[in-house]
């Protein structure tokens, strides 16, 4: 069933609970979650590789591997990311806030600058949600859409460089050099996009656990079943 | 009479002997990457074909394109190659000077519009009417675009000419910038390094002059056939890379086995030059091979990227070569960490301080 967040917001007397997250949003959400970790703790080996290890050179592969389980974590990245744009189409509503921002209704501002002011403990007041609060819903489409897209053509096009001229990914992403020809400013960017993307982890998880322990809605156990749940049967707007 | 004379001619002319000539042929048909078959090609092409003049100018720049083009590692490719060159003009190499020097240029735009090469060392500065870099009496900006306006193409020697290099680090005063920034509409070819390796350098005016087309070009304008892969590809260093072995410091056991220079700020994972292949001064040494990693001189903007070495280089945002995206994004991620925390702390003392009136609150709606 199709739920708008926005009919339901200052109606009394919901108390779901909603089924928001289906279960290929949640796969995808987990498996996106191992591939960022991945990537986080390879990409920083990367740019600042472990201790050398002694011996001959054929008996080890460390540098390799590191490397290897980096691009592995990123075609996990990319494909998910992918099928998770897919199933924006064919999926539920809360498919799709995701990628679309509703920055043309009046009510996705006015919740924005309500959950700021929550956050920032200039009220005491807070919402009921389906889906995402509006903060929550633009930190997920930067993050995850805008700063992942970045990730995934500065990624693959560093990753051009191995595969060759002519590669399947020279051909696809060969042109982030025609914006900046400095591979090495390619690199330094993409290094730089992890530590965003470490930043919206923290924060992510922070928020997800806070939601837990002290708003009107579970939170974390929401991406775990799906199902969105309340601690009370009050409206949806501030209280 | 003139126009018909040809390379061969040329060549012979300076005393060089056939046989000097054919080996000329096919180190440059190998250097190439071409069949041996090609060799043939060549030269029959610089024995038939008229001689297309190339006009070489210096704007602001070291000299250190055409050092090492007449310090080829083979004599041989150099004599042969200036032999084409200096007849015409290089304000360096030529026995011309003043007045009569300049006059050639003049006489080759008569003689051969649209036909010569012009090969360009270093750039123009723009700052101040171009005033700094002065020739002739006129800024060199506009002797670059004078003869620009009647050459058929134009060779970008170095990185001067190809991407700023030195003389454009910031923050740039005499504004100098690489000629594709001020030539739009003639084709032009890249060849960077600083210097560019000499055989690289005599192996593309000679692919230009015998089959008198560009060779192969990449995205960003440089010949394939020197500068399709990087260095990292074809180092003799690679297997330690792969094996996680680096130079920890200069004077380590790593250092002394010869282990990877990735660590201490080798470039060469990102820079795309020929040297692990050709190498330098005849195949003699390149930076790797002596211990010391690549600085990536053929690449765009090496010289404003802070340390030549750490793996890690500067954002080039806030201006302080210590900025790198490791240290910038660590303050950004521990500040939020600590906001968390902070924020954590704030909700805690929130929820202490509302329970009691909430809890009254609800008792009395009870």
């Amino acid at each position: 069933m199709a739920i708008d967040t926005n009919t339901l917001k200052y109606l009394d007397n919901v108390p779901g609970p909603f089924y928001v997250f289906e279960l290929p949003v949640r796969v995808w959400h987990w498996l996106h979650a191992l591939s960022i970790s991945t990537l986080i703790i390879t990409g920083y080996l990367i740019s600042s590789p472990p201790p050398s290890l002694h011996g001959e050179a054929s008996t080890h592969f460390v540098f390799g591997y590191i490397r290897m389980i980096h691009f592995i974590a990123g075609m996990v990245f990319t494909v998910g990311l992918l099928v998770r744009f897919y199933w924006a189409f064919v999926g539920n509503y809360h498919a799709r806030e995701l990628f679309v921002i509703p920055v043309w209704r009046k009510d996705f501002w006015t919740g924005m600058l309500h959950e700021l002011k929550y956050y920032a403990f200039l009220t005491r007041k807070s919402s009921k949600f389906v889906g995402h609060n509006p903060l929550a819903q633009i930190a997920m489409f930067f993050t995850n859409v805008l700063l992942g897209l970045f990730m995934i053509c500065t990624g693959l096009a560093l990753y051009s460089q191995g595969t060759g001229a002519g590669s399947w990914a020279d051909r696809m992403f060969g042109w982030v050099f025609i914006i900046e020809p400095s591979s090495q400013t390619v690199r330094m960017w993409h290094l730089f996009g992890m530590w965003i993307f470490l930043t919206f982890v923290i924060i992510h998880i922070y928020m997800a656990i806070r939601e837990d322990l002290y708003s009107r809605q579970n939170g974390v156990g929401c991406i775990i079943s799906g199902f969105r749940r309340y601690r009370d049967d009050g409206p949806m707007g501030p209280q | 009479m003139h126009a018909q004379e040809t390379f061969y001619d040329v060549m012979r002319s300076h005393g060089i002997t056939r046989r000097s000539f054919v080996k000329f042929c096919t180190l440059t048909a190998a250097g190439l990457g071409l069949g041996h078959e090609f060799a043939g090609k060549i030269a029959h092409a610089l024995e038939t074909k008229p001689r297309t003049p190339v006009i070489w100018l210096h704007g602001l720049e070291c000299t250190c394109c055409t050092e090492s083009f007449i310090r080829s590692g083979n004599p041989l490719v150099g004599d042969v190659v200036l032999s084409m060159l200096s007849l015409d003009y290089d304000d360096t190499l030529m026995a011309a000077a003043g007045h009569q020097a300049e006059e050639i240029l003049e006489q080759t735009i008569e003689k051969y519009d649209g036909q010569y090469i012009l090969a360009c060392e270093g750039n123009p500065p723009l700052n101040e009417d171009g005033m700094y870099c002065i020739q002739g009496g006129k800024p060199f900006i506009e002797k670059l675009r004078h003869m620009a306006d009647h050459c058929k193409a134009i060779i970008a020697w170095g990185s001067c000419a190809s991407w700023g290099c030195v003389q454009a680090a910031k923050p740039n005063p005499t504004q100098a910038v690489p000629i594709h920034k001020v030539i739009h509409d003639k084709p032009i070819i890249k060849v960077p390094g600083c210097p560019p390796i000499a055989e690289v350098m005599t192996g593309v005016i000679t692919y230009m002059l015998a089959f008198e087309r560009m060779p192969a070009l990449d995205r960003q304008g440089r010949p394939k056939m020197f500068y399709g892969q990087r260095l990292h590809d074809k180092c003799y260093r690679r297997p330690h890379f792969d094996a996680g072995q680096f130079v920890e410091k200069f004077d380590d056991e790593g250092a002394r086995r010869g282990y990877c220079l990735y660590k201490v700020g080798c470039k060469g994972p990102t820079t795309y030059n020929a040297c692990s292949s050709i190498e330098w001064n005849g195949g003699l040494s390149w930076p790797v091979k002596s211990g010391h990693g690549c600085l990536g001189c053929a690449e765009d903007d090496f010289w404003d990227k802070g340390s030549f070495y750490s793996p890690v280089s500067d954002l080039g945002v806030t201006g302080n070569v210590e900025h790198t995206a490791n240290k910038v994004g660590g303050v950004i991620a521990g500040a939020a960490a600590i906001g968390v925390a902070a924020h954590a702390a704030g909700t805690v003392v929130a929820k202490a301080t509302s329970k009691k009136p909430t809890a009254t609150a609800e008792e009395e709606i009870r």
